[in-house]
């Protein structure tokens, strides 16, 4: 398994980080009272707030404060709003070594069920208001495509419309599925190439294994394009399950519970 | 008469050869017990108290850690075990008869875990901690065997060892026993405390817990007077801290309770469990009784003290990058570590006086700074903090300046560690 280098992307990701220190900056002072909690722990009194935020500062340096995701077009998807099933299927994914990046990985690595489910949870309920990502340079014949793959898909190759699974919003349908919109070129190019090779892979057949490969280079180039391209919706919450008016198809199989809504 | 003797010399040479090929290559025969003895050692072995008590020696002994694959079934084997000779994955330990250990017998266990070697008779290689194991009263392996037994059979043939020559012939582990194993059962001290021996016997045996904290030589050996000193863990790449509690230790100034709070929730007032240790503490140590916790604590604050050769160089120069490192710690580290590097007890460790990151090497200072991370999610702490990753905000340079500037304020005075050691940490595999 790689390592993770220091990527081109660098400089963008030096701003947020100084977001994040002055997002934390109320954090603790020394004067610290030592109590006994009810486990045998000493733990402090400190102003260390009892929050998910701060307990999750190892998400923030990249994923933003409130998984807002990172300015530019980073390999890094925002994670606020996301249906929290769609989230916990991915840390649990890291957990298990369905889904591979080294730094995800490590953080995900000893936590437990509970835990995973309360993060999940967390940046499933964090509404922030979304920019558009930057503009991929591609040809307008690219976009093109990629606007008819994403709203009508490509019937003579078998590849859904990604808005009949994806919501006509774009913005993911309860449970499990994860809206596409607010993500950046980088991201979603860089995941569709990973369901293709199997790099990223999921419980049972996998929906995105057989729609990925049903799909060429240019094909995912220009959804990619299209997608990233597209202002963001105000009303970023996910579609609820019963906008998913079509059974997905009998080879599309989602998360460990093998839920098929 | 000469083209007679050199031809004889030759037929000597060449049967010699195939005597020794025939000796390194041939295995054993199964020592297959009498399906009568094995009936009524099965009978025996389903007391529901005997798999209760394996049970939780076989979670002090955090067995499921290496014998279960990622995502893959408790104890069916399949995780691949770096080391500097090669990977070795674990063997199936579930009772499938014809993948896992569903014929063995007690006497094929014990040999394994005892003498370290399998039911061929072939010595076992020595990533399978049996150095340690041997320590395991045949009472208490009877009751992991019988936990074991009880498990439901997974049905997952082993992968071979992934060995370089000579390596890869098992005979060669002949030398390497001659020089490192010591086979015995614990023999409980007379003159310590009940408890001492308790926690002696944990330690040594079933915890196995010098297996990664002491250092070993270019052949995997370890060398008995430095006993839990501290070494890097071989292919993994982080430094197990030195575990002596007395002045000169990793863990001095640890009093008992930090000892007996790290191992059962993941934090102390003195720091807390990541990297490796994270594994063991939320798989094994989070799991133990509180007797035997302080079992192992009163063992390890009873380490000897240490020799003076840990003492900070009479020439002890700062990295010339320090300013630049306190600038980058006042800017990232401090709201969490605090300005002195004096941490928040039980939340964010301290920095200032801590072993596991004064070490020889800055190898955890420079991976924890690269990584980030929780610490491990436990019932005692269930909703931990964490520290965000800086490996993409911070260059080489910057890590080593930071890390320097942490090794070197306060009363730390560990010795520097250049850019080029951080590229290196920054590719080491996470797993």
């Amino acid at each position: 398994m790689a390592g993770f280098g220091r990527p081109a992307w660098t400089r963008t990701i030096t701003i947020s980080a100084m977001n994040l220190s002055s997002s934390l900056r109320w954090l603790p002072r020394a004067g610290v009272v030592l109590l006994a909690s009810g486990v045998g722990m000493a733990v402090a009194a400190t102003d260390v707030p009892d929050s998910m935020q701060q307990r999750v500062a190892a998400c923030a340096s990249c994923h933003g404060a409130r998984g807002e995701g990172l300015p530019g077009d980073a390999k890094v998807p925002r994670l606020a709003g996301k249906p929290a099933g769609y989230l916990l299927q991915q840390l649990e994914s890291f957990q298990d070594g369905q889904r591979h990046h080294a730094a995800m990985e490590y953080v995900v690595r000893p936590l437990s069920p509970d835990y995973l489910r309360r993060i999940a949870e967390y940046f499933a309920a964090q509404q922030v208001p979304y920019h558009r990502q930057s503009l991929p340079a591609v040809s307008a014949a690219a976009r093109q495509r990629g606007e008819q793959l994403v709203r009508h898909g490509d019937p003579g190759r078998g590849v859904p419309a990604c808005a009949s699974c994806h919501g006509s919003t774009l913005t993911g349908v309860e449970p499990m599925m994860p809206g596409l919109a607010g993500l950046s070129y980088a991201y979603i190019d860089a995941q569709l190439d990973a369901w293709r090779t199997h790099q990223r892979v999921s419980d049972g057949p996998g929906c995105m294994v057989v729609v990925a490969n049903r799909m060429t280079g240019d094909d995912v180039a220009a959804v990619a394009a299209w997608l990233a391209s597209q202002p963001p919706p105000a009303d970023m919450h996910p579609l609820p399950a019963s906008a998913q008016h079509e059974p997905l198809p009998g080879w599309c199989v989602l998360g460990k519970n093998e839920v098929n809504p | 008469m000469k083209r007679g003797r050199r031809s004889g010399i030759l037929i000597l040479a060449l049967s010699g050869a195939a005597l020794l090929a025939w000796w390194l290559f041939v295995p054993g025969r199964v020592h297959q017990a009498p399906a009568a003895q094995l009936e009524a050692e099965a009978a025996k072995l389903r007391d529901p108290a005997l798999v209760a008590r394996g049970e939780y020696l076989a979670t002090v002994g955090d067995c499921a850690a290496c014998h279960t694959e990622r995502g893959g079934q408790r104890y069916a084997g399949g995780r691949s075990l770096a080391t500097p000779f090669g990977d070795v994955p674990a063997p199936n330990i579930t009772p499938d008869a014809e993948t896992g250990i569903g014929q063995w017998s007690f006497g094929d266990f014990w040999q394994a875990l005892h003498e370290g070697k399998g039911r061929r008779g072939e010595p076992l290689y020595p990533v399978f901690s049996y150095t340690s194991f041997t320590r395991v009263t045949r009472d208490d392996a009877l009751a992991i065997f019988a936990y074991l037994k009880s498990l439901p059979p997974v049905h997952q043939p082993d992968r071979e060892p992934g060995l370089a020559f000579p390596y890869s012939v098992r005979s060669s582990l002949l030398a390497w026993r001659a020089l490192y194993f010591k086979p015995g059962v614990y023999r409980p001290d007379p003159a310590r405390s009940p408890e001492w021996n308790r926690g002696a016997y944990l330690v040594q045996g079933l915890g196995h817990c010098n297996e990664c904290h002491t250092t070993r030589n270019a052949w995997g050996g370890m060398d008995p007077d430095r006993h839990l000193a501290g070494g890097t863990i071989p292919a993994l790449d982080w430094y197990a801290p030195d575990l002596g509690a007395q002045p000169g230790g990793g863990l001095a100034g640890w009093s008992r309770r930090d000892i007996v709070d790290l191992l059962k929730t993941g934090r102390s007032a003195r720091g807390v469990a990541f990297g490796p240790m994270a594994d063991v503490v939320r798989n094994s140590t989070q799991h133990m009784s509180d007797a035997d916790l302080q079992a192992v604590a009163a063992y390890l604050q009873a380490l000897p003290a240490r020799g003076p050769a840990a003492a900070a160089p009479v020439a002890f120069v700062q990295a010339a990058s320090h300013a630049q490192g306190g600038e980058l710690y006042a800017r990232q580290c401090a709201a969490c570590h605090g300005k002195h590097g004096e941490g928040v007890p039980g939340i964010y460790p301290p920095l200032d006086g801590n072993g596991s990151i004064n070490g020889p090497t800055a190898t955890n200072a420079v991976r924890s700074v690269l990584l980030g991370g929780f610490a491990p999610a436990t019932a005692g702490n269930p909703r931990p903090y964490s520290m965000p990753p800086f490996a993409q905000q911070l260059s080489d340079d910057e890590v080593a300046a930071v890390v320097n500037y942490i090794r070197q304020s306060w009363s730390n005075r560990a010795s520097a560690v250049r850019p080029a050691e951080v590229g290196r940490l920054r590719h080491t595999p996470v797993d």
